[in-house]
């Protein structure tokens, strides 16, 4: 199933009485497009009064007719989808069952009412503590069963009354205000207002357990427009000296406007951009296509491991084989792809620099490792480290002197005149694109890459230690 | 010159110098213009340049845009989901729920996976920070920070040590005892200072280092060591709300995404802001490089995601579906680049065949948003972090 509510509940507290405000308009303006639709004359859904058992309901609509009409107009599959999303947007507040406080879509004859658009969570509603203790003292004063409290709203009143024992008066007077306010309406209009009136307060007082979707990412509080800087009351109350801004609607900081300058940065930057040479699409998606496949045995999600994925069969041996000093002859192949990828793993590395070794040329994988870990280093120890570097390859008589042409040797003796951590990024990237074209590509037709990479396809007649005797011997 | 007095009829950021002051609203030719009346100065002293007003600017940085917006058409001879058409259908993805992590008492705002491939830090609401064998669900250590809204952790590469900050706008170095009676917290260290909330960090390949972004619109390098800035990087014109750093061995740049709804990719060495991307119609919430390092997804308010590549400069996926109208608020590759999984504001996980653009599986189980998704480091799991104060492992 996939609404379940945990057991154990979230407390509401009267002292938390800033609820933040409901999530980015753009996303309410969209459901309330859908709202506004599906409440259609044509388009719509069948709502209707329902005659039962000596009375009558009106302005409803079954759960399986708003299932139905979601997976027509919102091109959805599965069912189970579609009571998911409908019960996001009851949630919002949009509508509700009119026999319970728990907000969500259930795919049967359950009634359901649309929310009245003073009610719409876009008005940016914050209903105070306050309202809410008018709300539920006037739901006592009313004697009817089905607007009796539950037991979280009977536990709220109470919690509500000691918080506001002082004023209690106040807040009685308003609720019998508001009860002969509500007398006055029709017996229907009446039905119908009370259910909108609940659901609203299903949405700002959630029962314990739901989600409280007026939650907001605090991040984007900051810049909520909320066109009502002052808090307003569902019930028209203004308290004394509490027409105060709230605390989150502080004048909100937007985009900074553009100066003469930012635009003129701007324009160097789009003429740095028409410069560029850029790629075709076609040759983008077959690059693209052809990584991906490449990589699609290694990707547990799409080929199945071997040994069992650790997670599903909790058997940890995967991991305990990788770790070992013996790679799989998968991940050797893995070393052909590119030298990024050799270098990337630890044990792809060190066969290389054994390869490199053996033609007596490890100094440029050396110090590309080197200026590797210059980067890497906290920066009171860079300056030395950039100068051992030179030292050890590239001064006159260095013992690892590695090859650089004059233009690339020139600019970085210059740099070291103020080492820093990027003093030999001209030098390293000089010396991986002369290994890459060079050294790798011996590297992959060798007999220590390739004795490694077809050791196992002989079977399983080399044992681990003799595979690990020819990776030291080569 | 005695200082005149004029009526003000706006006051504002000047077009000129930007600084907020009484405008005068003048007119060079026939733009209009609204300088303070010292910038209104200093042009009458220099005399009138060649027009350089702020609109003639803004005219000629639109044009400019309109230009490099054919340029990139003209490349556009085919649609990656066309090319895609080509390779077989993915088989059906059956992922379940493997393990469900219980012990943060609010919500879970971010996660990250150790190196070894079955720790987590997980950080939450409620000031802690968790750190778990997301394999046996034992929790090895739990630290509690001042600040409630911690919006970031990271593991450091070393598995020693984790980082976090959030709404204490900071990001703290906390180094892993062995003790586990240790008081962790009486060990964290201040390492990077912004001037907003701290929105994402990550160690940058080596415990020395730290990249942040923040809510005050900048990213950051730092030493870990000393808590020196190394670099900054401005140019977001809103808040920065995630990073990415580029995977290659060879890389020296990162991805971050704002709310001003860009995606900008910089260079970690100069600070050059080197390539930029806006065509989400809300927040970038996240954004998450595709395993090569030549393109990357980005997660929006706007209920899409999309793939962006570098050597195109453009534009070159749309993940979205009419059913989908929530925020989609992370996304993160599988090891090979072909599914993207992308957590949803309407408590799911979309899983997107990347190439080709449609939806593969839809992943319920949470009981509310979705704030991070993470594909464990050999690509065996996803972990799944949630304002259902759960964190959840899929495979």
């Amino acid at each position: 199933m996939i609404f379940k509510f945990p057991p154990n509940c979230f407390f509401f507290s009267p002292s938390v009485s800033v609820l933040l405000l409901v999530p980015s308009s753009s996303l309410l303006l969209q459901i309330e497009d859908i709202v506004t639709l599906i409440q259609d004359e044509a388009e719509g859904v069948p709502i209707r009064t329902v005659k039962s058992f000596m009375t009558k309901i009106p302005s409803v609509v079954t759960g399986s007719d708003i299932v139905q009409w979601l997976m027509k107009n919102l091109a959805i599959e599965d069912p189970a989808e579609a009571m998911h999303i409908g019960s996001l947007i009851a949630a919002q507040g949009y509508f509700f069952p009119i026999s319970d406080h728990v907000l969500s879509l259930k795919d049967d004859g359950t009634f359901y009412r649309f929310q009245a658009p003073y009610f719409w969570p876009s008005n940016c509603w914050e209903p105070e503590n306050t309202d809410y203790a008018i709300y539920l003292c006037k739901r006592t004063m009313q004697n009817k069963t089905r607007l009796e409290l539950a037991d979280y709203e009977a536990e709220n009143l109470a919690r509500l009354q000691r918080a506001f024992a002082r004023k209690w008066e106040f807040i009685y007077m308003q609720a019998e205000a508001q009860v002969k306010i509500d007398r006055k309406k029709d017996k229907t209009e009446r039905k119908i207002l009370d259910s909108q009136e609940r659901a609203f307060w299903d949405v700002h007082r959630p029962v314990p357990g739901c989600v409280n979707t007026t939650e907001m990412d605090i991040r984007k509080c900051r810049r909520m427009k909320n066109p009502h800087r002052v808090k307003k009351s569902v019930y028209g109350v203004t308290e004394e000296g509490t027409q105060s801004q709230s605390p989150i609607h502080t004048p909100s900081h937007h985009c900074r406007k553009g100066t003469k300058e930012d635009v003129e940065k701007e324009i160097v930057f789009l003429n740095t951009q028409l410069d560029r040479h850029c790629m075709k699409m076609s040759k983008v998606a077959d690059s693209l296509i052809s990584y991906t496949e490449q990589f699609m045995e290694y990707d547990p999600f799409v080929t199945a491991m071997e040994p069992s994925n650790p997670w599903t069969s909790d058997d940890p041996s995967l991991w305990d084989l990788e770790t070992s000093k013996e790679p799989s002859q998968q991940r050797v192949k893995k070393w052909g792809f590119s030298l990024d990828e050799a270098l990337k793993d630890p044990a792809g590395q060190d066969l290389f620099l054994k390869f490199l070794e053996s033609e007596f040329s490890s100094e440029n994988l050396r110090f590309w490792l080197a200026v590797q870990d210059l980067k890497r280093m906290p920066q009171q120890d860079v300056a030395q480290r950039a100068q051992d570097i030179w030292t050890e390859f590239l001064a006159e008589g260095a013992p690892s002197s590695i090859n650089l042409d004059s233009h690339s040797y020139e600019r970085t003796s210059q740099n070291l005149k103020d080492p820093g951590r990027y003093s030999y990024e001209d030098a390293q990237d000089h010396i991986y694109k002369l290994m890459k074209s060079d050294s790798y590509a011996r590297f992959l037709r060798s007999n220590i890459y390739q004795d490694l990479l077809m050791a196992r396809k002989k079977g399983k007649s080399l044992t681990g230690k003799r595979l690990t005797g020819l990776m030291q011997s080569s | 010159m005695c200082d005149q007095t004029f009526v003000a009829v706006t006051f504002g950021p000047c077009e000129s110098c930007g600084l907020a002051s009484p405008l005068m609203n003048i007119y060079v030719k026939t733009d209009p213009l609204n300088y303070c009346s010292f910038c209104v100065e200093v042009m009458a002293c220099k005399g009138l340049q060649r027009g350089e007003t702020l609109t003639s600017l803004k005219n000629e940085s639109e044009s400019l845009k309109k230009k490099l917006e054919e340029e990139r058409v003209k490349l556009n001879d085919v649609e990656l989901h066309q090319v895609a058409e080509k390779i077989e259908v993915l088989g059906a993805l059956s992922l379940k729920t493997r393990r469900v992590l219980k012990g943060h008492s609010n919500k879970v705002l971010c996660m990250d996976w150790c190196k070894d491939r079955r720790r987590i830090v997980s950080s939450s609401q409620d000031g802690k920070l968790i750190v778990w064998d997301a394999f046996t669900l034992n929790k090895e250590h739990g630290v509690s920070l001042p600040c409630t809204w911690v919006m970031a952790c990271a593991y450091a590469p070393s598995g020693c040590a984790v980082a976090c900050g959030g709404l204490d706008n900071k990001c703290s170095v906390i180094p892993l005892s062995l003790d586990s009676n240790e008081n962790l917290a009486a060990k964290k260290k201040s390492v990077a200072m912004h001037t907003n909330y701290l929105s994402g960090c990550t160690f940058t390949n080596s415990d020395m280092q730290l990249l942040t972004s923040s809510g005050d619109g900048t990213c950051a390098l730092w030493d870990v060591e000393s808590g020196q800035l190394l670099q900054s990087f401005h140019g977001h014109t809103a808040d920065v709300l995630s990073l990415d750093l580029a995977p290659s061995e060879t890389g020296n740049t990162f991805v971050s995404g704002g709310s001003d709804k860009k995606s900008n990719v910089w260079d970690m060495r100069s600070g050059q802001n080197v390539q930029s991307f806006e065509s989400h119609e809300s927040d970038v919430n996240c954004v998450k490089y595709y395993p090569s390092g030549d393109a990357f997804a980005s997660a929006s308010d706007d209920s899409t995601c999309r793939f962006y590549d570098l050597r195109a400069d453009r534009e070159v996926a749309v993940y979205q579906k009419d059913s989908i109208i929530f925020g989609a608020s992370t996304v993160d590759f599988s090891l090979s680049g072909r599914l993207l999984f992308a957590g949803y504001n309407d408590y799911t996980i979309n899983v997107w065949d990347v190439l080709k653009g449609t939806r593969v599986s839809c992943l319920f189980g949470h009981e509310n948003r979705i704030s991070r998704v993470r594909v464990s480091p050999d690509g065996t799991a996803l972990c799944s972090a949630s304002w259902d104060n759960t964190l959840r492992i899929w495979a």
